[in-house]
C-alpha cells in the first residue's frame, strides 16, 4: 500500500515496540503530539507512557540517560528534534555511546538508536537543517545509516534497533512526506549494504538521505543527453559498503558523489578517496561531487542555490571527460 | 512546607569535631554502628596506604598518571559502604580508594591510568562504571541505569560520584532534572574539595553550597563535613535509604580538601600556598576518626596496628601487581568496536597482523 516515509517509520517503531519489550521510545515531543514531525503519532496512546514518554527538553540528558537506560537491558529509540540541535548531546555520542562497548572489552554494549531528522529542503530557519553526517562517521564505534525511500525508512529503522551497536539514524526531512508502495516485512538487503537504485553503464551517482530521489531524477533527465546513468543508495554510511559502490564503478568507469552537506572535509571525500584508491584503472575521469556550499546553511528563500539539484548534477556529469565534450574547467 | 524538606542543613552535618570528639551537629541522623565505623576506619587506613603507593608508583613510571584522593578518604570509603551488592557505583579518575573500598582489586583499579586498557574491570560483574574522565556525564547514565533498574523491578541505587568543579558542567544539571522528574533511585555525591586542578571553589560557584543546586530541581538535598567518617556514612546511608524507598533521589555535599595536587603531573604551589595545605592537614579525617573510636574504646591500639600492617601487606600487593607488566596485544585493538568487526575493520586487523609477523 502506498504508504509515506513518516507512516513507515511509525509502523517500524509500533512493529519493533510490538516485538520486543525493552524497546522504548522518548524524546522530547514525542508523546501526545507525535513528534513535531509526526513520527510517533499515536504510540503513546497505544503502547502507553511507560513505552513511549516525553523527558525534559536537554538532547545531552536524552542520550546520557538513554545510556543509562541502555545499560540496564533496555534497546532506547530517542529522537532528537534537528539535525542542529542534537548537538548538545555530542559528548555524549561521540565519547559514550560510540566508546563504552570498546572501554569495558565488551563487557556492557549499547543497543540504542538515535534518531535525527537531517538536511534541508523544507524552507526551515537556521539551525534546521544541517547535513551532520561527517560529524557522526568519523567517530568509530557508530553505525551511521539514513534511508533514502520509505521502504528503506521501515526496514532500516527496524534493522537499527535490533544491531547490538548504537546507530546514528538520519531521517531526510525533506521525504518524510515522499510515499511509495511499502511492504511490512524486512525483505531488503542487510543494514550495512548499499543498493543499485537504477541500473547504468556510463555513469555511477552516488547518494544517501535526501539526494537517492534527486539522483533518480537526474538520471532520468539524463537519457535526454545520452547518458545511461546508475545509481547507487549508500543506506550505510558507517559502515561503507565498498564493494557495491566500486562495482558499480568498474562497470560504468566514471561516478559522481552527491550530498547536500558542504563539501569540504565532507563525507563525500571519503567516497571519492576509496572509490580512486580502489578503482583507479577502471575510471576515465576523475571522481567529481555534487556537494552543498561551503557555507553555514542559508536562509529559506536562498537554500534552491545550496541544495545540489538536476541541472547542477547534470552539468558535473559534462565534466566527466567524456570523449565528446570538453572538459570544463572550475571548481 | 514540601520545599523545606528539600532544603540542605543551614550547616554541614558533623558527629565528630575536628579534634575528635563528639559534635552534636546532626539534627535527626543516626550514628552509624560500631562495627560499621570500625570498618570504615579499617578501609581508610587501606585507602591511604593505597594512595601512597600509587602515587609512588607513579614516580616511578609505572602510571600513566595518578590523580590522588588523598584527605578524601572518608569520602571514598562512606560511598563504597553505604551500597549493596546489587548497587551501582558511578566514579569518576578520582575515586580508586571508593573502588578498592568496594573490593575490586588494585590491577584492576589501575588499569586505566597504567595505560594498558580503558577499564580494568568487568562493570556489569561488578556494578561499577568505568571510571569516568569527561566530567559529570557519567551522572546521567547513573541516572538511566537507576531508573531502568526501578523499572525492572529491582530495589538498586546507583551513587554517582562527582567533584565540585564538575557541577559547573551542564550534564550535571540535567542529570538532577532528569532524576528528580522521573524520580529515578539516584544519590548524587559531590565531593567538594574546593579545587578543580586549579581554580578554587570560590571562582566555580556563587552558591552558597553546592548542595542549595539540588531544590532547583525539586531534589532533596544535604551539606556534610566531609572529613568526618562518621557524618558521611550517616547522610550517605540516608540517602541512599531515601532512593531506595522510592522517595527520590539525594544531592549530597560533602565539605573536603584535595591534600595532593590534581595528579602527579600538577604543580599545587603555583595556586595555593602551604598554609592553607597545612590548616587541612589538621583536619585529617583518618586521624578524627580514630581519635573519636579510641575515646569511645571502640578501637584499641593493637587493632589500630593490625589495620596498619594489613595495608602494608596490601601496598606490597599493589608494588608486585603494577611490577608485573601484563602482556597486551595488538590484535584485541579491534575487538569491541562494533559487536562483529566491519569489513573495513578486517582488513586493517590482517594489515596490523601482517606489520607484526613482518
Amino acid at each position: 500500500m502506498t504508504t509515506t516515509m513518516a507512516q513507515a517509520l511509525n509502523a517500524a517503531l509500533r512493529d519493533a515496540l510490538k516485538d520486543d519489550d525493552r524497546v522504548l521510545v522518548f524524546g522530547e515531543d514525542v508523546g501526545a503530539l507525535g513528534g513535531v514531525f509526526r513520527i510517533t503519532d499515536g504510540i503513546t496512546a497505544d503502547f502507553g507512557e511507560d513505552r513511549c514518554f516525553d523527558t525534559p527538553l536537554a538532547e545531552s540528558g536524552i542520550v546520557g540517560f538513554a545510556v543509562g537506560m541502555a545499560m540496564g537491558g533496555f534497546r532506547p529509540v530517542v529522537e532528537m528534534q534537528f539535525d542542529a540541535f542534537a548537538y548538545p548531546a555530542f559528548e555524549q555520542i561521540t565519547s559514550h555511546v560510540a566508546k563504552l562497548r570498546n572501554r569495558t572489552r565488551g563487557a556492557l554494549s549499547l543497543p540504542m538508536v538515535i534518531r535525527i531528522p537531517y538536511a534541508g529542503g523544507i524552507g526551515g530557519v537556521e539551525h534546521h537543517c544541517d547535513s551532520s553526517e561527517a560529524y557522526y562517521t568519523h567517530t568509530p564505534g557508530l553505525r551511521v545509516v539514513t534511508p533514502g525511500t520509505a521502504q528503506d525508512a521501515y526496514d532500516l529503522l527496524r534493522d537499527a534497533i535490533e544491531s547490538p551497536d548504537p546507530v546514528i539514524f538520519l531521517e531526510p526531512k525533506c521525504r518524510y512526506w515522499s510515499s511509495e508502495n511499502v511492504t511490512f516485512t524486512r525483505s531488503g538487503p542487510a543494514m550495512d549494504r548499499a543498493v543499485v537504485r537504477r541500473q547504468g553503464k556510463d555513469v555511477t551517482l552516488i547518494a544517501y538521505g535526501p539526494m537517492v530521489a534527486t539522483a533518480m531524477e537526474t538520471a532520468e533527465a539524463a537519457t535526454a543527453e545520452g547518458w545511461d546513468v546508475e545509481v547507487v543508495d549508500l543506506r550505510s554510511l558507517s559502515p561503507f559498503d565498498d564493494e557495491t559502490v566500486t562495482a558499480s564503478v568498474r562497470r560504468t568507469g566514471r561516478a559522481v558523489v552527491i550530498h547536500e552537506a558542504a563539501g569540504f572535509g565532507g563525507y563525500g571525500a571519503e567516497v571519492v578517496a576509496r572509490v580512486t584508491e580502489q578503482c583507479f584503472h577502471q575510471l576515465h575521469a576523475p571522481v567529481l561531487r555534487v556537494t552543498g556550499l561551503d557555507i553555514p546553511y542559508p536562509a529559506p528563500k536562498l537554500e534552491r542555490h545550496q541544495l545540489p539539484d538536476v541541472d547542477r548534477i547534470l552539468d558535473t556529469i559534462a565534466r566527466l571527460q567524456w570523449a565528446d565534450t570538453p572538459v570544463v574547467a572550475g571548481a | 512546607m514540601a520545599q523545606e524538606t528539600l532544603l540542605p542543613s543551614a550547616a554541614q552535618v558533623r558527629f565528630v569535631a575536628e579534634d575528635g570528639t563528639r559534635a552534636d551537629q546532626h539534627g535527626d541522623y543516626v550514628e552509624p554502628a560500631e562495627d560499621r565505623l570500625k570498618e570504615a576506619y579499617r578501609l581508610m587506613v587501606l585507602g591511604r596506604r593505597f594512595d601512597v603507593q600509587a602515587t609512588a608508583l607513579t614516580k616511578q613510571g609505572r602510571l600513566a598518571v595518578y590523580p590522588s584522593s588523598a584527605g578524601q578518604e572518608a569520602c571514598q570509603v562512606a560511598a563504597a559502604l553505604v551500597l549493596e551488592k546489587k548497587d551501582w557505583l558511578f566514579p569518576t579518575y578520582r575515586d580508586s580508594v571508593a573502588l578498592i573500598a568496594r573490593g575490586l582489586k588494585p590491577g584492576e583499579v589501575l588499569t586505566l591510568l597504567r595505560g594498558d586498557a580503558h577499564c580494568g574491570y568487568n562493570p556489569a560483574e561488578t556494578r561499577v562504571a568505568p571510571q569516568c574522565t569527561p566530567l559529570a556525564t557519567q551522572t546521567l547514565h547513573a541516572v538511566g541505569l537507576a531508573h531502568a533498574l526501578r523499572r525492572r523491578g529491582e530495589d538498586a541505587v546507583a551513587l554517582a560520584l562527582i567533584g565540585d568543579g564538575a557541577t559547573s558542567e551542564g550534564d550535571f544539571h540535567e542529570a538532577l532534572n532528569f532524576a528528580a522528574v522521573f524520580k529515578a533511585p539516584t544519590v548524587f555525591f559531590v565531593q567538594n574539595n574546593r579545587y578543580a586542578i586549579s581554580v578554587p571553589f570560590e571562582k566555580q560557584s556563587a552558591a552558597p553550597a553546592l548542595a542549595y543546586k539540588g531544590i532547583g530541581y525539586g531534589m532533596r538535598s544535604e551539606q556534610v563535613d566531609g572529613n568526618d567518617a562518621v557524618a558521611v556514612l550517616a547522610v550517605l546511608g540516608d540517602a541512599v535509604r531515601h532512593a531506595r524507598e522510592g522517595r527520590g533521589p539525594v544531592l549530597v555535599e560533602a565539605h573536603t580538601y584535595r591534600i595532593d595536587a590534581h595528579t602527579n603531573a600538577d604543580d599545587a604551589t603555583r595556586y595555593r600556598d602551604a598554609e592553607e595545605v597545612a590548616k587541612w592537614r589538621e583536619a585529617d579525617p583518618l586521624k578524627r576518626l580514630e581519635t573519636y573510636l579510641k575515646a569511645r574504646k571502640t578501637l584499641q591500639d593493637h587493632e589500630i596496628e593490625q589495620f596498619h600492617q594489613d595495608a602494608e601487606t596490601f601496598a606490597h600487593t599493589v608494588r608486585d601487581t603494577l611490577n608485573t607488566e601484563p602482556e597486551l596485544d595488538p590484535m584485541s585493538l579491534f575487538d569491541h568496536v562494533y559487536a562483529e568487526p566491519t569489513r573495513q575493520l578486517a582488513a586493517q586487523r590482517a594489515m596490523v597482523a601482517a606489520e607484526l609477523e613482518a
